[in-house]
């Protein structure tokens, strides 16, 4: 009965054997690729120290009056504007200034980046139900994964730094922006598309003059929700050398300053709470057309 | 008879993974019933053949699952025939690659939707340009011709409206206007004021008999509404289960119903409105006296002379005056009753009905 009693598994000596190769394999590839992908990856890292390094040396009150315009532009509510200069200013005034900018650079280079993939692939993936069949467990597996498992490989391959940080980053944010690209397209009217293809619209006026416009409200939804799940990486990503607030926080855990972690805690929770009531509230203005009853 | 305009031959259209085999089996001369059952195909259209006329109103009647809007979608091949073929102005739509096609629903077709297809990202005026700017027309343009026909179909002072904005006849008031924007010659209505209260509906019926009067589109008109279809239809076609069963002029259909599925339509329909006296005139004799009547008087309209006049008799007379028969007042009231079953049968000559008549004998009698 000894079937039943022991879980028929592989004898301690080839599990070790299979890691091994694994891992072997896994470093030659890194030995033999990793300094390829790192000059792949330079100009990413060029542009990431130029980013940083221009939201830190440029004069405070001119970042302030930026993330005011670009609160009023996405909002286009005053108080919104208000809350958020008054939030940098605390932030600063809490000595938190330059934490906060390098935050804020990779947030927003991640967001750059996970719109720039996230949403062809999303398009991609609305065109196709046999490609999304195909990426929809890839999503899966990317959202749920724990971080730092992935951080392994990311930190075999490129070390620690910037790049192997916002690709860790990107990873679990990612997703979303994916998701809600393909649902708004898939949600499009199937009438309205048959008046488009009635009228003679090509592909791309299809897409670009229909779909997209269309699902424009999903697809930010998608984007305010890429930038929540980045900022909830900011924390790993330091863990892996990225400059930013998350740096302070592992201090205070490891050395129990409680003050020191709650002030750069609540900072990342302001941008946080910043980033998404003004992707709101755009988000809201593009679908101005809609629930416009009479 | 004039040359038809567009002219759809032995068009079928199967729905299922395989469409190709299924229509093979069709053709040895599987029946609808066992295509489904054997080979889970739906035989949606079925040997459709038709004849539209240029200039001329071409209505399809038929219930819901008849297949009529599939039958719509594939003139302009938003849904892809299986085989068949259809012919617009001599041009053979299903030998056409994407790029002609699209060219053909850019100029040469446009369509109106039961639930209007608006885009409601754009506004009115965008709405109705909106055919024009796919063909890359520049604004300007765009903006004046789509202005002329929103005033056209009396939506000014609307332009920078979103649809939501508006009520379902404005909406579909819009629809309209970005189909007649782009100067199609041929119109595709499905069901397009199925969706609007019976009041709108025939306010919509009459903005588009009044553009017709002056366009002279060639209008292909879906609906499962034969009060609609005989009032604004030149020529009908019922379609039941995916097969034509009777084309003809609604005069006609009312008078002779080809079997008693089509006669059980008609049972409903107020006969004196919709027939006209040219419909059961007798020809010219010497005694033939009474006041002069346009033929195409309704019977409604008829009788109102009949009994102003008091008289038994009118002679007939078409636009130019001249005369060309009588009506007496025993040909009007018999002109007022529904054909019977055996009136029906007596004029197919055939026995095969049999079996449906049963069914419809008490709803007729």
């Amino acid at each position: 009965m000894s079937f039943f009693d022991d879980f028929p598994s592989l004898s301690r000596r080839d599990l070790m054997e299979l890691r091994r190769t694994i891992d072997n394999g896994f470093r030659d590839f890194s030995r033999e690729y990793g300094e390829a992908l790192e000059n792949f990856f330079n100009p990413l890292l060029q542009f990431l120290i130029w980013l940083e390094k221009l939201m830190i040396t440029a004069p405070w009150p001119i970042i302030i009056l930026v993330i005011a315009l670009f609160a009023w532009m996405g909002s286009r509510s005053k108080v919104i504007v208000i809350g958020s200069a008054l939030c940098f200013l605390a932030i600063g005034y809490l000595g938190m200034w330059k934490d906060t900018m390098s935050t804020l650079a990779i947030i927003s280079a991640a967001t750059l980046i996970c719109i720039g993939i996230g949403i062809p692939i999303g398009i991609l993936m609305s065109r196709s139900d046999r490609i999304q069949g195909i990426i929809t467990p890839i999503l899966d597996v990317m959202q749920t994964i724990p971080s730092f498992v992935y951080l392994i490989p990311v930190v075999m391959l490129l070390g620690i730094g910037k790049v192997p940080g916002l690709l860790a980053v990107c990873i679990y944010a990612l997703p979303p922006i994916v998701r809600l690209t393909n649902l708004g397209i898939r949600l499009v009217d199937r009438e309205v598309l048959e008046a488009a293809d009635a009228f003679g619209a090509n592909t791309l006026q299809r897409l670009f003059g229909v779909q997209m416009p269309l699902a424009l409200p999903n697809i930010f939804a998608g984007v305010n929700q890429t930038i929540m799940m980045a900022l909830s990486m900011v924390v790993i990503a330091s863990m892996i050398g990225v400059k930013g607030l998350g740096i302070p926080v592992l201090q205070a855990v490891s050395n129990q300053y409680l003050a020191l972690g709650l002030m750069n805690g609540l900072a990342i929770v302001a941008l946080a709470i910043i980033f998404d009531r003004v992707t709101q509230r755009l988000g809201k203005r593009l679908q101005k057309h809609q629930g416009l009853d009479h | 008879m004039t040359e038809s305009f567009i002219s759809i031959r032995h068009l079928y259209k199967i729905f299922g993974r395989d469409p190709e085999g299924a229509m093979n089996r069709v053709r040895k001369g599987m029946e609808k019933d066992e295509l489904l059952e054997l080979t889970g195909h739906v035989l949606g259209l079925s040997d459709i053949n038709l004849e539209m006329e240029q200039n001329k109103v071409q209505v399809v009647m038929g219930l819901s699952g008849s297949g009529k809007s599939t039958l719509i979608r594939l003139l302009n091949r938003l849904i892809e025939p299986t085989s068949g073929e259809v012919l617009i102005d001599g041009a053979d739509v299903l030998a056409m690659d994407a790029k002609e096609l699209r060219e053909l629903r850019r100029h040469k077709m446009s369509m109106v939707f039961q639930r209007f297809g608006l885009f409601p990202h754009r506004t009115i005026i965008e709405n109705t340009g909106y055919g024009l700017e796919i063909q890359g027309i520049n604004q300007v343009e765009i903006k004046k011709r789509a202005t002329r026909w929103i005033e056209r179909v009396g939506l000014s002072g609307y332009e920078n409206y979103y649809p939501a904005q508006l009520s379902g006849g404005m909406q579909q008031r819009v629809g309209l206007a970005r189909a007649l924007t782009t100067d199609a010659e041929i119109l595709l209505m499905d069901e397009a004021f199925s969706a609007l209260d019976p009041l709108i509906r025939t306010e919509m019926q009459d903005i588009l008999l009044d553009l017709q009067e002056e366009l002279k589109k060639t209008i292909v008109f879906i609906t499962h509404d034969l009060d609609e279809a005989l009032r604004i239809g030149d020529n009908i076609a019922i379609l039941r289960d995916g097969e034509i069963i009777q084309t003809d002029n609604p005069q006609n259909i009312l008078m002779k119903p080809v079997d008693t599925y089509v006669a059980d339509f008609m049972k409903d329909i107020n006969r004196a409105r919709v027939l006209r006296v040219h419909t059961l005139m007798k020809p010219l004799d010497t005694y033939a006296n009474g006041p002069n009547m346009l033929s195409s008087t309704t019977l409604e309209q008829a009788l109102q002379v009949f009994a102003e006049q008091s008289t038994s008799q009118t002679i007939i007379v078409n636009g130019n005056g001249e005369k060309i028969g009588k009506l007496t007042l025993d040909d009007l009231i018999f002109g007022m009753k529904r054909p019977t079953i055996e009136e029906i049968k007596e004029d197919l000559g055939s026995t095969s009905f049999s079996d449906s008549i049963d069914t419809a004998t008490s709803s007729i009698n």
